[in-house]
Parts: C-alpha cells; sequence; structure tokens
C-alpha cells in the first residue's frame, strides 16, 4: 500500500457493493442516522461552518466550495419557500458512483438530505433521478419510506423540530438536465434547457424560489463530516482538495470498478492497485479521460505521475471533474473515442444555443470525417476553430464541456490525427466530398 | 439534438385508467398547487406504461387537459426527452448503451449481434418474437460495460455469448434475469491474483 492509500476506518460507504445490506436496520448498525437531532441542534451557523472547514469541494463535477454555496442561502426566510434540490442525473460518460449510492447507501443520501435541509432552510427537498434509474429510484423510494417509518423524515423529522419531506422526480434521458438550472426546468415541468445565471439559484431557482442543488455524493458524505469533524475531513488529502472521493474505473482496465479513495491517489496506483492495471500492461496506456467525457484526455507521460485532485489536474489543463476514468490502451483508435464522444455530445445539446447546438454537429462531422479518412489537412484547423467558437459562447458550461474535449485531442494528438488526414482532394479530383455543402442533408441521416 | 418521429397511425382517444387516475392524485401532492405543470414528466411516464410502451398524440392532449396547460407544452416536453416513445416498441426493448466507456469494451458487437438476431435497422419490431432495440448514450453504468438497459433492467458486464444468449431469450419471450454475466457483485474489484508479477486486489 503506498501511503497515499485511503484507510479502511476513514471510509465513508462502507456499504458501496452492499456486502452489508442496504437496508434502514443495517444502515443504523453503520452509524447512519447516529444523534442526527444532535448534530441539529448545533444549528445552521455550526453546520455550515464545520462543512466550510472540511473544505468539501462539489462532487457533480464544477467541484465548488459546498459550504460556501449553502451560505448563498438567505439567512431568513421571505415570502418565498426556500429548496433542496438533489441531484441524482448521473449522465457524464465515464460515471456511475450515484448509482451505487442510491443503491446501496440511501440513507446516508437522506439523513444529509435533511441536515443540509435545515442548513438552507429548506422543508421539502426533490431529487432528480435520470429516468434509466428507475430501479436505483424504486429503491430510493423504499429506503425513503423506511426512513418515513422510523419518523426521521416528515413533521418533527428526527426529533429535531424541522418538518422535512422529500420527493423523487424522474428524468427522462436528457444529459443536459445535470446542468442544475435545466434541472430545475426539468422539475418545473419544462424542456431541459439551462438559463441564464445570474441570478443564480440560491436565490432565484426552483418555481423562482431560493434553491441549493446538490450532487448526491456531497450531500452524502455530510453526515460523516459532522460527526467526525471538518477537521477530520480536511486532514485526508490536501489543502483545498480534501477528503475522499469515488472513483469509478472504466475502459480498458482488466478490473473495472468503483472505489472511495482518498483525493490526491496517483493515478498509476488508482488503476494498477484497484482496477487490476490497464489491459496489456501500464506500457500499453494511450490515454486516460481522468473526469468523465467533459474533461481533456492525458496521454500516458501526464499519467506516469498524475495525482487525482482538482487543483493537480487543472494545472494540467484538465479537470477532476466527476471522477470518471476512462482507460484507453493502444489497441484503441483514440481518434474513433473521441469521435464518439463528440457524438454524444452532438445528441445531447439542448439546442438552445447556436454555437452549441451547431458546433457540436460540426466536430462529429469533421471527426467523423477524420476517422473515415476523408478529411483534409485543413480540417483539423477548422476543427480547432470550432471548438474556440463554441467555448465561451454558450449559456451553460455544455459548450466547454463537448469544446474541451477535442482541444485536448488536438493538444496531445495532433500527429495521430494529422497521420489519417490528406492534402485537399478537390484540387487533384473530383470525390463526392460533402462538406462544402449542407452536408447535415446528407449521408449522416442523424446529423 | 435527437430526432425522434411520431408515429402515423394514432389512436383517435386516450384516458388514464382508474388505477392510473389515483397515481395521478398521489403524484400531483408531491408539487405545489399552484405548480400542477410539474407533473407533466411522471404522466407521460404514467401514459408510456398504459399504452404499451408509447405515447399516442391522444394523450399528451389528454394531460395538457388535465393539468391545464398548453398542448404544445406537453408535446414539447414529449419530444424533448428521450424516453418517451413516440411511436411502438417492442415488448422487449433493448437500448445498447454506445458511448466511448461500452465502445472500448465491445459494444460495437453487441449492436452487431442485435441487427443479426432481432432486426437490422433501429427502432423495428422483430419478425421473430416481440423485439426491438436502439442505440443509446451512456446509460451510467461504465464500470460494468458493455450493458444493454432491456425495459427497466439492466444487463452488465457482457460479452457476446452472454448478449446472443439474452437476445434469444427475449425472442422466445423468456427473458433472462438482469444483472451481471460475469457473476460479480456490483460494482467492487474483481480479484486479479497477478498483475504485471505483482499480488494486488
Amino acid at each position: 500500500m503506498g501511503k497515499n492509500m485511503l484507510k479502511k476506518e476513514n471510509r465513508i460507504f462502507k456499504n458501496l457493493y452492499n456486502e452489508f445490506g442496504w437496508d434502514i436496520e443495517n444502515s443504523l448498525k453503520r452509524d447512519d442516522w447516529k444523534d442526527t437531532k444532535d448534530l441539529i441542534h448545533k444549528g445552521r451557523e455550526w453546520i455550515i461552518n464545520e462543512v466550510k472547514t472540511s473544505e468539501l469541494r462539489g462532487r457533480g463535477g464544477a467541484g465548488f466550495s459546498t459550504g460556501l454555496k449553502w451560505s448563498f442561502a438567505p439567512k431568513e426566510v421571505g415570502s418565498r419557500p426556500h429548496y433542496l434540490v438533489i441531484n441524482a442525473d448521473e449522465s457524464e460518460p465515464g460515471t456511475c458512483k450515484d448509482r451505487d449510492i442510491l443503491r446501496f447507501e440511501p440513507q446516508k443520501l437522506i439523513e444529509g438530505c435533511l441536515i443540509a435541509g435545515y442548513a438552507v432552510n429548506a422543508h421539502v427537498c426533490y431529487i432528480y433521478i435520470r429516468g434509466e434509474y428507475l430501479n436505483e429510484g424504486k429503491r430510493l423510494q423504499e429506503a425513503i419510506n423506511q426512513a418515513y417509518g422510523k419518523n426521521f423524515l416528515g413533521k418533527n423529522a428526527c426529533g429535531s423540530g424541522w418538518d422535512f419531506d422529500i420527493h423523487i422526480h424522474y428524468g427522462a434521458g436528457a444529459y443536459i438536465c445535470g446542468e442544475e438550472t435545466a434541472l430545475l426546468e426539468s422539475i418545473e415541468g419544462n424542456k431541459g434547457q439551462p438559463r441564464l445565471k445570474p441570478p443564480f439559484p440560491a436565490l432565484v431557482g426552483l418555481y423562482g424560489c431560493p434553491t441549493i442543488v446538490n450532487n448526491v455524493e456531497t450531500v452524502a458524505v455530510v453526515p460523516t463530516i459532522l460527526r467526525r469533524g471538518g477537521k477530520w475531513f480536511a486532514s485526508i488529502g490536501r489543502p483545498k482538495n480534501t477528503g475522499t472521493k469515488i472513483f469509478c474505473i472504466s475502459g480498458n482496465v482488466n478490473a473495472p470498478c468503483n472505489v472511495e479513495e482518498e483525493m490526491g491517489i496517483p493515478l498509476k496506483d488508482l488503476i494498477e492497485k484497484h482496477a487490476g492495471g490497464v489491459v496489456g500492461g501500464w506500457d500499453n496506456l494511450q490515454a486516460v479521460i481522468p473526469g468523465g467525457s467533459s474533461m481533456p484526455l492525458l496521454p500516458k507521460k501526464v499519467c506516469d505521475t498524475l495525482t487525482m485532485d482538482f487543483d493537480s489536474l487543472i494545472e494540467n489543463k484538465s479537470g477532476l471533474g466527476t471522477a470518471g476514468v476512462v482507460v484507453i490502451n493502444k489497441d484503441q483508435d483514440i481518434v474513433e473515442c473521441m469521435a464518439r464522444i463528440a457524438r454524444f455530445y452532438k445528441h445531447e445539446s439542448c439546442g438552445q444555443c447556436t454555437p452549441c447546438r451547431e458546433g457540436s454537429g460540426w466536430m462529429w462531422r469533421i471527426l467523423d470525417r477524420v476517422v473515415k479518412r476523408k478529411a483534409t489537412f485543413s480540417d483539423i484547423d477548422l476543427l480547432s476553430d470550432v471548438t474556440k467558437q463554441i467555448e465561451g459562447h454558450t449559456i451553460c458550461a455544455f459548450g466547454e464541456g463537448s469544446a474541451w474535449p477535442v482541444q485536448g485531442l488536438l493538444r496531445h494528438f495532433r500527429k495521430e490525427v494529422e497521420s489519417r488526414c490528406r492534402e485537399e482532394p478537390l484540387i487533384k479530383k473530383k470525390l463526392n466530398n460533402p462538406y462544402l455543402v449542407d452536408q447535415h442533408l446528407l449521408e449522416n441521416k442523424n446529423a | 439534438m435527437s430526432v425522434k418521429k411520431v408515429y402515423d397511425k394514432q389512436p383517435k382517444e386516450f384516458k388514464f385508467s382508474d388505477e392510473n387516475l389515483k397515481k395521478v392524485e398521489e403524484i400531483l401532492k408531491r408539487y405545489p398547487k399552484k405548480n400542477k405543470k410539474s407533473a407533466v414528466m411522471p404522466l407521460l411516464y404514467l401514459a408510456q406504461r398504459q399504452n404499451d410502451n408509447w405515447i399516442p398524440l391522444a394523450a399528451m392532449k389528454y394531460i395538457a387537459n388535465y393539468l391545464a396547460m398548453p398542448y404544445i407544452s406537453v408535446y414539447e416536453v414529449a419530444t424533448f426527452y428521450t424516453m418517451y416513445n413516440l411511436a411502438p416498441v417492442g415488448k422487449h426493448f433493448i437500448q445498447v448503451c454506445t458511448t466511448t466507456p461500452c465502445l472500448l469494451r465491445g459494444a460495437d458487437k453487441i449492436v452487431k449481434l442485435c441487427k443479426e438476431n432481432i432486426s437490422p435497422n433501429e427502432n423495428e419490431i422483430s419478425k421473430k418474437g416481440n423485439c426491438s432495440w436502439m442505440e443509446v448514450e451512456c446509460l451510467g453504468a461504465c464500470v460494468s460495460a458493455p450493458m444493454v438497459q432491456i425495459n427497466d433492467d439492466y444487463y452488465e458486464d457482457l460479452d457476446e455469448k452472454s448478449t446472443k444468449e439474452i437476445l434469444i431469450s427475449l425472442i422466445k419471450d423468456k427473458p433472462l434475469k438482469p444483472g451481471s454475466y460475469r457473476g460479480r457483485k456490483n460494482t467492487s474489484p474483481e480479484k486479479i491474483s497477478i498483475i504485471n508479477g505483482e499480488k494486488h486486489a
């Protein structure tokens, strides 16, 4: 075990693989709902300060300070009620951590909801689960019913004097609803198209009321942080990048898995000690997408020494995102992998902003041409140009999320891309090359 | 953006069954009284379940009426979200995840098997049995790749052999059980005794 490996007693999600039973009786044995009433009675300020001390950063992708976010909710409830909304619309390719929390550690999430709800003055919480997780949602509903049965929820929840209700709202297969304002639109019964910010949801959110939106994992770790102390959480990892994190390791590894580890673990340890190593050995590694498909990929030479936390990945021009680690070995065509991701973004763009709606299609079509070896060298510059025209020109971060992976490909694998391109074909001979016309009307029938 | 086709043979009428009407009342309780519109997504799901897994236009009109919202707003929602089927699908509806993490582990082989065993094209009801299939984007079970969703259930850790067995079981209308097809416990790391000459896991 390296010095960065998480000690067993510091694990928060002890039932990540359902070895001990997910139901409330077994959860109680694992200290869920222990002294929750006392924690709440210590007051809002104490809770928020303790979360600030822990330096917990949101686990949904952006990594914003959770304590700070909670402190943005108005201190007094005015004419409008406050809401807590949990984002369980886990759809980032490479990520499947929240699914295991919903299935196997639901009480941690429910207890976290009560505490977070109290901290931000909310009596009602909506948990937005992606529609495909129907069975996970049913499980969570069962767990919520069990919590109501023990009076942990409802009127005077857990004896705290705070009334608190949780409702589940299912999505229906739109990736964009993971964006917090699109998610709110979706709960309100609209198409999931993001809103302009400001105003931020903390002031004008669900039904125009102050709303705090948190990821499942973020809220689920809060009860443990409060019980063991913000300082305990902050002692794991390194400053500003503290605590434990569930990593999802998928792709070309021998034993893909979810695992809770210390923030800042070396990527190589993560892959070799938990996921059984890269298929074909470490030297067969081509690239890693470190934080779900929106984060730029990194080539092997960066991966050799990379540590997995927010700031170290930003230094390497990528990001921790959701910590969905997708491993790509040398047996794969890297351009094809990224073209598939571009197709994902083309499919999932909500269509609200022109640069993203049109640009995501352009990126996919150009990469598709590269894969089919029909692209020219000038296409590469065109591709690069398109990514720059999307980035920063859209309402939500989807624009960046779709452009960054392509920029990452061009940054680290430009030679690979060039090797699949050729000189301008129209000069030499007349090919039926559709890229000078409205090619979405041709060839690619779904474009 | 996804493109969805509305079925050309539409039933004239749609009504919720009495049982579903009770469910609707329960659903409406979740949202503030003045925000009934929030129930449009759960109601569309109910309509889809009641109508053999697809939503006719009559159901959208019915729901619009029920929630006192414009028909076009319901239509907008039903066409925006990919999980609402606007045309009939098979009794066994197979959704194959083909996004990169699944692709890396052979999702293309599963697509090929679907083409061979179910129907040559997506969203076509099979000649034998009552199945249809389509490619979908990430289903959020990446460490269990490749995987497919059949109706509500996830079938994980597939390979060509197990996929073929599952598909044949669907055609015979005796579906195999969901879950991992490599006998693993959920998403835990599998025991691999020797990697690079060292013992791990």
